[in-house]
């Protein structure tokens, strides 16, 4: 099962080095791993997505808790989130097929970034569940390039007060 | 927590940073160092010329880092070693991890290249940090003069608190150069480090509730004791409730082993009692030990038919191998303290019939009657003249086991050995930083050939600091480890196993210490005694019968109660 964990970390160098590092050496698997600063300067924030059965996400959750830069870790399991990719995608669209190409993007509430003789960027942004139909979708027409961030997410705010 | 303050003149009082160091060192308490010389580390020693600290120079990184290691494993106190940058800091790596795997408390401090050569292949220029991230607790590298201090101060703090571990700060040699202000001490603020403190009452109750209802109840420790200073709690619950004991390799010295109610080690090579005692109990208490693979055998049979409680400082080590019923997380001393408190006197009668049943028909044996000197008769000649009040320091191997199984353990920190790791050259070093520690103490390294002959050259070491170590080699020509499983699992293909040895009480000599060599068993009594009553540091080299064997042994991936080597003990009995 995927699971979403959150972590805030101290703005250090060797930070992401040491969390690769400990996904690596106790075999764990990565999905996906964004980081980004925060408000405050101190501190970033990882999500990471991880693959693994409940047991497995737990001990990575207390892995993850034990590197000192790591200020607190929260598995999102079971929660209200909201949860969100970021898509840079180029598709093939020959004239002919512009008009049909376009309504697709417009059916995923998608944009075009950007436009060639042969291609058009488009940039897609939802649950991952909605990125992937966009590519099943867009396949078929030919896509030349994907680029993507990775899942970043946060609890809803009734949940996160709870906490 | 630190909480000392320097003092804060009118006018700010300027020193370079390597004073800066010194200072936070005497500030920490530190009395002894270990290490080793080099380019970018030389203003850092020129101020430890005149400190009050000792200074011990290993003849290699890995020696003086062991030496730390086994320093702070015979005081409790943080060990700290030196090494310069590049060759020197990656020279301690096996050091660390060795320690990082044992939870020891350790401080090293490297030197490194000057802030604006890093990235650029530099002479002696190693990525320290990045190297040594997954064998440590915590690393830093110091890029701000002023942040020198607290960043020592913070690696006092993570190494000796919580779950203890190794934490190395890397220190450009410019750091060390600058002049800067000298600020009074702040306490440690780490916002992502946290120590449990609070154990949990509900599960403190839910622990005893179990433990009163238990009718077949086992301890099951390990190093955890030893490290947070519990083991005078868990002898007092183990008599109030009346509880036998297990204990890990590192756990050893938890209990008396010559309390009745100790069952002696476990696992791989342990006791049978104490293996057949796990596998039928109804409730394992696990205190400071982490289901390791050589302790457990097959996971999935490991005290099958036991509820499981398992106290651990490390939330991680909870649950990591084994589901536990009732998780405690919380300092091993403090646990047991509150648990006292609930826990009930329990006669147990046939469970401890049954574990004397055990204990009589299959206690650790070995044949008294060979000729040839049995390794494991050299080890009982040792207990019996030091009367089991000895440190003993061992390598990694068969010789390791049998001091396990044959020495008989009073009290903690009274065993020093490489668990986790397995670092075979541990003995001789560790030997050192355990009589720097103890001096006027008897302090034993029972080593094997191979392992000695990694560290050997450490005797310059102790010749040189007139620390009176004593190594009792168990010499059988062999890595007699690899040996017996080259022969139980390879078909007896002794690949690569044997080695050819040098006369160890010559080499011994040109070092400058005593060489003693036995041949011949009715030898072993007298060597031991010249040995101990010897006031240098001094070798004995033993041949041992050359193809001994550890028993019991429970094949990896086995069950802990299929073990191998029971017929042998019958036969001998
Ligand atoms: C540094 C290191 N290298 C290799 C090993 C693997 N190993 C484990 S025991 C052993 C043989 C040890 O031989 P010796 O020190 O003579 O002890 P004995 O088993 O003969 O008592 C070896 C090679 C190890 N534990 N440590
Ligand atoms: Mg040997």
């Amino acid at each position: 099962m995927k699971h979403i964990l959150s972590a805030l970390v101290l703005n250090r160098p060797g930070v992401l080095a040491h969390v690769a590092g400990m996904f690596a050496a106790r075999a764990f698997n990565i999905d996906s791993l964004t980081v980004g600063r925060t408000d405050d300067p101190e501190l970033s924030r990882m999500t990471i997505v991880v693959i693994g059965d409940d047991r497995v996400v737990e001990q990575v959750r207390k892995q993850l808790a034990k590197i000192v830069s790591i200020v607190k870790v929260q598995d999102f399991a079971g929660q209200d989130v909201v949860a969100r990719d970021l898509m840079l995608v180029s598709v093939s669209a020959p004239p002919e097929k512009r008009p049909e190409i376009l309504a697709l993007i417009e059916m995923f509430n998608a944009k075009v970034v950007d436009i060639g003789p042969k291609f058009v960027m488009v940039e897609v942004c939802g649950p991952e569940t909605k990125i992937e139909a966009f590519i099943d979708a867009a396949r078929s027409y030919g896509i030349r390039n994907v680029v993507r961030t990775g899942t970043v997410a946060m609890a809803r705010y009734s949940r996160s007060q709870s906490e | 927590m630190t909480e000392t303050t320097a003092p804060s003149p009118a006018k700010p009082i300027r020193k370079p940073g390597s004073q800066i160091i010194v200072d936070t060192l005497v500030e920490q308490g530190v009395e002894v160092m270990f290490g080793y010389l080099g380019g970018v580390v030389l203003p850092l020693f020129d101020k430890l010329y005149d400190a009050p600290i000792r200074f011990i120079i290993p003849r290699h990184e890995q020696g003086g880092c062991h030496m730390a290691d086994a320093y702070a494993r015979a005081t409790g106190k943080v060990g700290v070693v030196v090494a310069t940058s590049g060759p020197g800091a990656t020279n301690l790596t096996t050091g660390l991890a060795t320690a990082m795997m044992d939870s020891i408390p350790l401080v090293a401090i490297t030197g490194q290249v000057r802030t604006d050569l890093i990235g650029n292949d530099a002479f002696q220029e190693a990525d320290t940090t990045g190297i040594t991230r997954p064998i440590t607790k915590h690393n830093s590298i110091v890029k701000d003069p002023n942040r020198l201090a607290q960043t020592i101060r913070e690696a006092f703090y993570i190494a000796s608190t919580g779950r203890p571990g190794p934490v190395l700060v890397d220190i450009p040699v410019d750091m060390q150069v600058a002049e800067i202000e000298v600020k009074p001490a702040e306490p440690v603020n780490l916002p992502g480090y946290k120590v449990r403190s609070r154990v949990h009452n509900r599960q403190i109750s839910l622990a005893a509730e179990a433990i009163n209802a238990s009718q077949k109840p086992i301890l099951y420790v390990g190093g955890g004791i030893i490290i947070a200073n519990a083991a005078a709690e868990l002898s007092e619950l183990a008599h109030k409730a009346n509880i036998p004991v297990t204990m890990t390799l590192l756990g050893l010295g938890s209990i008396d082993q010559g309390s009745e109610l100790s069952l002696d080690m476990l696992g791989m090579h342990g006791s049978a009692y104490a293996n057949f005692a796990v596998q039928e109990c109804d409730l394992l208490i696990a205190v400071g030990a982490r289901f390791d693979d050589r302790v457990t055998g097959k996971l999935k049979t490991f005290a099958s038919k036991a509820k499981i409680i398992h106290i651990d400082i490390d939330p991680a080590s909870i649950a990591k191998n084994l589901p536990a019923d009732i998780p405690v997380v919380g300092d091993a001393k403090e646990t047991l303290v509150e648990l006292l408190r609930e826990v009930q006197h329990r006669d147990r009668p046939e469970w401890f019939a049954q574990i004397a049943e055990w204990k009589k028909k299959y206690p650790f044996r070995y044949d008294k009657r060979a000729h040839a000197i049995k390794p494991q008769f050299v080890i009982e000649e040792i207990l019996r003249q030091t009367n089991g009040d000895a440190t003993i320091v061992t390598g990694v191997g068969q010789h390791q086991m049998w001091t396990a199984q044959f020495y008989r353990f009073k009290r903690p920190r009274q065993f020093i050995t490489s668990g986790g790791l397995g670092t075979m050259g541990f003995g001789l070093p560790a030997a050192i930083g355990a009589q720097v520690a103890l001096p006027g103490q008897t302090v034993i390294d029972i080593d094997g050939d191979s392992s000695f002959n990694m560290t050997m050259n450490e005797l310059c070491t102790a010749v040189q600091y007139e620390l009176p170590v004593k190594v009792c080699i168990i010499n059988n020509g062999y890595m007699g480890m690899v040996r017996q499983w080259q022969q139980l699992f390879y078909g007896k293909r002794y690949s690569c196993s044997s080695l050819k040895n040098p006369d160890f009480a010559t080499v011994a000599r040109a070092f400058g210490a005593v060489g003693m060599t036995v041949t011949e068993k009715k030898g072993v009594a007298d060597a031991v005694a010249a040995m101990l009553a010897e006031t240098h540091p001094c070798v004995v080299d033993f041949h041992v019968d050359r193809e001994e064997n550890v028993w019991p042994m429970v094949p990896a991936g086995k069950s802990l109660h299929e073990m191998n080597g029971l017929d042998i003990f019958e036969s001998m009995a």
